[in-house]
Parts: C-alpha cells; structure tokens; sequence
C-alpha cells in the first residue's frame, strides 16, 4: 500500500441513502485531501451522521462509491478502522469500565497504539484512571472518546459533532486537538459541527449540506473571496423587499439592506443600481452569515 | 504578543492575524528583531489552523514586515519605518472613514468637521505627545 500515491483520504462520488421513502443522501460526492482538515456542516436532519456512517462502514452504499484510505469500509472494515480515529456524536463507552481499563481494553485493538502519548492526553485532559466511566462528567466523558480516538495517532480522525452539548473548555480542548492532529505531518481531520465558529477556525476545506444534498464545497479560502456581502442604500425606502436576481439573500428595513451574493456580484450590483440601490459597504461575509443566506430562511 | 481573533465579522482570519501583527510593528510593540512565536505554538494558542497562520505570515513577508531565517524563525524586519507610517495612515483612514460617515448621517458639512478637528487639537495640544 503506497500512501503516497493515494489522492484523497476519503472519496465519496454519488452517494445516495434511502430511510423509507425518506432520501436522506442525495448523490453526495467529496474529496478531503490528506494533511488538511475537512469540516462539514449543516443543520441537523442535514445527513451528516449518515453520511460519516458510511465513511466508517456502518452502512453500504445503496448508490454511488466510498474509498476511505483507498479501502472500502464496507468490504475490508479493518483496514478502515485500524487507521482512523472515531468520536461518536453518542458517548458510547462502556460505563462499567474505569477509565484505566478502558485505555487498556482499547489498546490490544490498536498494534500503533502509543502509551506515552495516551498518558499525556490523560493527564493534558485531567483524567483520573481510577474513576468509572458512568462517573465521568460530560465532558470528562468526551475527552476520554478524544482520547482513545487519538492515542493510536490515526491517519484519520473523524469527529462528529465533537463539541455538541460542551462547554466552551471542553470544546478548546477538541479544537486544540484538531489543530495538534493536522500539525503531525500527512493526518487528516474529518469534522462534522453546525458551530461555523470552529469550522471558520480550524477548517481548511469545508462541504455544507442541506437535506441530504452537499449544496457548497470548496476551500474556505476560496468560498469566503466568491461570497460577498453588500450593503446598498436607497434613496427611498423600497416598498416591499426588493427581489435581485441572483443573490443568496436579503434582508433589512428602510433604506438600508444587506445583500449577501456569490460569483454573480456584478449583475446583482447593475440589477440593484436598476431599482435605485447603490453599494455602499462591501466586506467579506462570515461563514455563518453564508450559511444562512445559502439555507435560504430554511434555519431558524 | 496578544492576538484576537474573531470569527463574527466576516474577516479572513490570516488577514485579521496579518494586520494586528502589522498594527504591534506600527505602534511599537514589536520591534525590529523581535521573533514571532512559531506557526505551531501561535495556531494551538489562538486555536486556528496551522495553514492560516502560515499564510499569515507568508503575508506579512511578502509585504516586508518580517524575515524567515532558514532553521530558525521568523523575525520583525529592520527598517520596517516607512511600512510603520503607511499601516499608522491606515489605521487612521479607517476612523475617518467612520467619522466621514457619521458626520454625513448627522448632516454636518466637511467645513464644520474640519473645524472641529482643529477646535479639539487645540484643546487637546497640552495633552499630546511629540
């Protein structure tokens, strides 16, 4: 297995799910490329834990293909799993168990496991090894999932919603990890979050999702120069919302509004400038104010 | 060196880390010759990604800010004066910028706000330095 020939860690080309009648994925296709960190983002129902169950094997494609590593994680599960480092959105760790005995249970599966790294993680996460599992608050509960998904030195870690339900220390430490992975040459970093805060910090690429469709992928970078918000004032008020062909949003009162518009700003400007709206403020959007107008008022 | 980063406002986070490095220089807070934290260290500490912050510094490199010496770090340039004046102007051109504003919402002409910006230079005078 030469990993350098390898051009993606993880391959997805037209991925379809069914639950029901319900089509949960909609001919997903995504690239991470090794070394960086992927975040994936969207609302929840969005497909994004079914999605990473495929990525892990969990589930077989009904349509389409998944390479994670160059292996199918359905068909050589071992390949996939011995090399990547899972945190479930589920806390799903044996509660009987102290957290000793778990890092030893969970050692035996992983010929890379490196203890001194596991020892430092613990004692970074102020673990104690003697405290029982179901004993562990929730975040304690998270940092030992970290943890163990972390001590093997993965070449991949996939994270689902990490942060979920955390409080802002416990989620420093997560992102904090994130950034420690991808800085040990050639890891990669799957993430999925609905906080932009941290895929705006710690993404190099990013894919948003909505209703099982990936509506955006690209770098971050190269999202955040296409996308550009506008603020246009009028010399009258408009009397209703004016309607610019093009653009993701808008939305204010009076006569002032904010545009947000992707790679057709000029005809969105030269249709503004029709109904009597000039620029005024032209700054780069935030990924969540691009999250928003691409949801198109489908989030609350 | 105290970095802020704020992911609400829509700013590139390599610029935002760029521009206050280039504000630390301008105002004095770094000085020639003063090394900036590696790209691992400054990243785990602002918890961004390595990437952004190489670019960061890529940035401030190509614009003469700072110097990579090879095997060592990264370092304030020498002579980085007339840079200093032009980030001091920017600096200045942006609260102008925000007092053009206000002022033009408030209906107050280009004449009475230069008028004041002289009232209060000469009221504030004995207070000023250089």
């Amino acid at each position: 297995m030469n990993d350098a020939i390898l051009p993606s860690v993880i391959e997805i080309s037209g991925l379809s799910r069914k639950f029901g009648d319900k089509l949960v994925l909609n001919q997903v296709s995504l690239q991470v490329p090794r070394g960086r960190v992927f975040g994936l983002v969207g609302a929840n129902g969005a497909g994004k834990t079914t999605l990473i169950k495929h990525i892990l094997g969990l589930l077989k494609a009904e349509s389409g293909s998944v390479r994670v590593l160059g292996f199918d994680p359905v068909a050589d599960p071992v390949a996939v799993l011995s090399r990547t480092g899972f945190l479930s959105e589920n806390r799903d760790l044996p509660p009987w168990m102290r957290v000793d005995e778990l890092l030893r249970y969970t050692r035996s599966f992983y010929p890379r496991w490196d203890s001194g790294y596991a020892e430092e993680l613990r004692r970074q996460f102020g673990l104690e090894g003697t405290t029982k599992i179901k004993h562990l608050s929730r975040g304690e509960n998270a940092k030992a999932g970290l943890l163990l998904a972390l001590a093997f030195r993965p070449d991949l870690l996939l994270l689902d919603e990490p942060s979920s339900g955390l409080d802002p220390l416990v989620r420093r430490d997560i992102l904090e990890a994130i950034i420690r992975t991808v800085a040990d040459e050639g890891r990669t970093v799957f993430f999925s979050t609905h906080l932009m805060d941290e895929v705006e910090r710690v993404a190099d690429d990013i894919a948003m999702m909505f209703d099982g469709r990936v509506a955006l992928e690209g770098s971050l970078e190269e999202i955040k120069r296409d996308h550009h918000r506008l603020v246009l004032r009028f010399d009258a008020p408009p009397a209703a919302v004016p309607k610019v062909p093009g653009v993701l949003s808008i939305a204010g009162s009076g006569r002032e509004w904010t545009v947000i518009c992707n790679g057709s700003r000029p005809e969105a400007v030269a249709a503004m400038a029709r109904l009597g709206g000039r620029v005024v403020a032209e700054e780069t959007p935030s990924l969540d104010e691009i999250f928003v107008a691409r949801a198109g008022g489908k989030i609350a | 060196m105290q970095l802020h980063i704020s992911t609400g406002d829509g700013v590139p986070i390599y610029l935002q880390i760029a521009q206050q490095v280039k504000h630390l220089v301008a105002s004095g807070r770094l000085a020639p010759g003063d090394e900036l934290p590696p790209i691992r260290v400054l990243a785990q500490q602002l918890l961004v990604n390595p990437n952004t912050v190489a670019r960061a510094y890529l940035e401030l490199e190509r614009d003469g800010v700072v110097v990579k010496r090879h095997g060592s770090g990264t370092y304030i340039s020498e002579g980085g004066s007339p840079l200093a004046r032009k980030e001091k102007l920017k600096i200045l051109a942006q609260r102008a910028d925000a007092l053009l504003t206000e002022a033009g919402h408030l209906e107050v002409t280009l004449e009475d706000l230069l008028q004041l910006i002289q009232e209060r230079y000469r009221s504030l005078q004995p207070y000023l330095n250089s």
